[in-house]
C-alpha cells in the first residue's frame, strides 16, 4: 500500500505539468529535498541544510517561527475582515456590530485577529530579547538584528494602526494619547500630528489614513523586510548555534 | 594564496649547532584541522515541518481563545466624552505610565527614540560584544563607575517621584553587587551564573526589568486620573 502511494508520488512529481510548475524533480534523495528548498522562490530564501543543534526547543524557542505564525494568520484574517469593513465614520463601527450580529463567525473572525496581533507584539518582543541573550547579534549578524528592530517598529504601527479601525471608544481615545505624544515632538511636532491624522484631531481623515497604512503601507512593508530578515539568516551563517560553535565556525571561516 | 613563506625553515641535523624545533603555524595550516564538521539536517522537511508544527500548535491555541473570549468593543467613538482613564495600546502603557512623570516631550519623544537607537547600535559597540563577566577585571574602578551612575540615577528618580522606576533599578544594582561580591573561582550555582555575566547582560536586563513593570502597572494598576488602583478591588 505504502508502496503504491510511493509511485503515486513518484508519478506526480514527475509528470510534465508538475515539472513545469515546481521545477524539483522525482525521488526520496537528499538532492530532491535540496531541489525542494533551493528551486522554489519564497524557500530559497533559507538555507538547504541547517545545523542539527538549532532545531532543539530550547535554542530559539521556535520564537522566530511563531512570529512569521501570527503574521499569516493576521494576513488571512485581516484580508477577510476587509470584506466587512468601511473606512469611514460612522459605518466602521456599524460593520463592528454587523460582523457581531450578521457575518457568519465574524466575532471569532475579529477575536482571532485581534488575539494574534496581541500575540505577535508580546512574540516579537520575546523573539528579541532571546535573541540579545543568546548573544545571536553579534557578527556577522549584526544588520539583521537592525532589521529585527525595524519589523518590531512596523509591528507596533501595524497594531496601533489597527487599534483606531473598530472606531469605538477604545479605539478612539487610545489613538488620540498616542498622537498628542507625537504633538510633543520639537517643533515640528504639530506638523507631524496633522500629517498622521490628516487634520487637527482624530477623525474621518484619520480613519482612512490608519485604514491604509494598516491594509497596505504597513504590511508591504512587513513583507519585504521579513523576506530580507529570512534571507540574512542564511547570508550570515545559518540560526546562531551558541557560543562553543561559534569559535568552530571561526576556525572554518579562516581556513577557507 | 601566494606561495611566498613569511619565515625562513633551516634543516640541520646538528643538535649542538640548532639545537631548538619550532613549528611554524601557516594560515595555510590551521591548528584546528581536526574540528569535526558539524551534524546538518536537511531543511525541508526537517526544519520546515517542524516550524510547521510550532505554528499550527500556536494556531490550535489562539483559535482555542478567539473562542472563549470576545475582544473588546465599547460604544461608539465620541470626541465629547473622555473616558477615564484614557489607556493606549497595551505595549504603550509603559510609555504611558512615564508621561506620568515626566513632560510629553520627554516621556514621549526622548526616551522611546534613545531606546530605538540604543537598540539598533547595539551589534556595533564593543561593549555588547564582549562576553567577559563585568567585574573579573578592573573592578575597584568600575565599581566607582557604576555607584557613581546608581546613586545619580537614583536621586533623579526620586526627584521626579518615579517609585515604579527605582525599585526595579535598586534590584537589578542589588544583583550587580552580589555578583561583584562573588569570587569568580569559587562561586557556584546562581552566584557562578551571575558573576560571568557582562556589562549588556545587566543593562538589558534592567531595561526589559523596567519594561515589564512600567507595562504591568500601566495596565493593571491605574484607573481614574491615573491614580494608583488595585486590580482585584476593582
Amino acid at each position: 500500500m505504502a508502496n503504491g502511494v510511493d509511485n503515486l508520488d513518484d508519478q506526480v512529481r514527475e509528470n510534465r505539468i508538475w515539472r513545469s510548475i515546481f521545477r524539483s524533480g522525482s525521488g526520496g534523495s537528499n538532492l530532491r529535498r535540496a531541489l525542494f528548498v533551493q528551486q522554489n522562490v519564497f524557500l530559497h530564501l533559507f538555507s538547504i541544510k541547517a545545523r542539527k543543534r538549532v532545531l532543539e526547543f530550547s535554542v530559539t524557542w521556535y520564537l522566530g517561527a511563531l512570529t512569521f505564525g501570527t503574521f499569516l494568520i493576521l494576513v488571512i484574517t485581516g484580508i477577510l475582515l476587509m470584506l466587512y469593513y468601511h473606512p469611514s465614520v460612522p459605518q466602521a463601527y456599524a460593520d463592528m456590530k454587523d460582523l457581531q450580529y450578521v457575518v457568519s463567525s465574524g466575532v471569532f473572525l475579529r477575536n482571532l485577529h485581534r488575539w494574534s496581533a496581541h500575540a505577535m507584539v508580546f512574540l516579537v518582543f520575546a523573539h528579541m530579547f532571546k535573541v540579545f541573550y543568546r548573544g545571536a547579534y553579534r557578527t556577522p549578524r549584526e544588520f539583521n538584528w537592525v532589521i529585527g528592530v525595524v519589523l518590531l517598529l512596523v509591528t507596533l504601527l501595524l497594531s496601533y494602526t489597527g487599534y483606531l479601525l473598530p472606531w469605538d471608544q477604545l479605539a478612539y481615545w487610545a489613538v488620540t494619547v498616542g498622537s498628542n505624544i507625537a504633538s510633543a515632538v520639537p517643533v515640528i511636532g504639530a506638523k507631524v500630528r496633522f500629517l498622521m491624522l490628516g487634520g487637527t484631531a482624530v477623525n474621518a481623515n484619520a480613519l482612512l489614513r490608519f485604514y491604509v497604512l494598516h491594509c497596505v503601507i504597513l504590511p508591504l512593508t512587513a513583507v519585504l523586510f521579513i523576506a530580507v530578515h529570512f534571507w540574512r539568516i542564511r547570508k550570515d551563517g545559518g540560526i546562531y548555534p551558541g557560543e562553543s560553535a561559534a569559535v568552530e565556525s571561526v576556525s572554518k571561516v579562516g581556513s577557507k | 594564496m601566494s606561495d611566498s613563506k613569511d619565515f625562513v625553515a633551516v634543516v640541520d641535523s646538528d643538535a649542538r649547532k640548532t639545537p631548538r624545533r619550532i613549528a611554524f603555524i601557516t594560515k595555510r595550516t590551521s591548528p584546528q584541522v581536526h574540528v569535526k564538521d558539524e551534524d546538518r539536517v536537511m531543511t525541508y522537511p526537517e526544519v520546515l515541518f517542524r516550524a510547521a508544527v510550532a505554528i499550527e500548535v500556536m494556531t490550535a491555541a489562539l483559535v482555542i481563545v478567539a473562542l472563549l473570549w470576545d475582544a473588546p468593543l465599547e460604544g461608539l467613538a465620541d470626541p465629547m466624552h473622555t473616558p477615564n482613564p484614557a489607556k493606549a495600546p497595551w505595549y504603550f502603557l509603559g510609555l504611558q505610565e512615564m508621561l506620568h512623570y515626566f513632560p510629553p516631550v520627554v516621556a514621549g519623544v526622548l526616551v522611546p527614540g534613545l531606546v530605538v537607537m540604543a537598540l539598533i547600535v547595539i551589534p556595533y559597540f564593543k561593549i555588547n560584544v564582549e562576553a567577559e563577566g563585568l567585574w573579573l577585571r578592573d573592578k575597584a574602578r568600575r565599581l566607582r563607575i557604576f555607584g557613581i551612575v546608581v546613586v545619580l540615577f537614583c536621586i533623579f528618580l526620586t526627584v521626579f517621584d518615579v517609585w515604579v522606576a527605582l525599585v526595579p533599578t535598586l534590584i537589578v544594582a542589588g544583583f550587580m553587587l552580589l555578583a561583584a561580591q562573588t569570587d569568580f573561582q569559587t562561586a557556584q550555582g546562581f552566584r557562578k551564573w551571575l558573576v560571568r555575566k557582562p556589562l549588556s547582560f545587566w543593562v538589558m536586563t534592567w531595561f526589559l526589568f523596567e519594561l515589564v513593570v512600567l507595562t504591568a502597572i500601566g495596565t493593571f494598576f491605574r484607573g481614574p486620573g491615573w491614580s494608583w488602583v488595585l486590580p482585584w478591588r476593582a
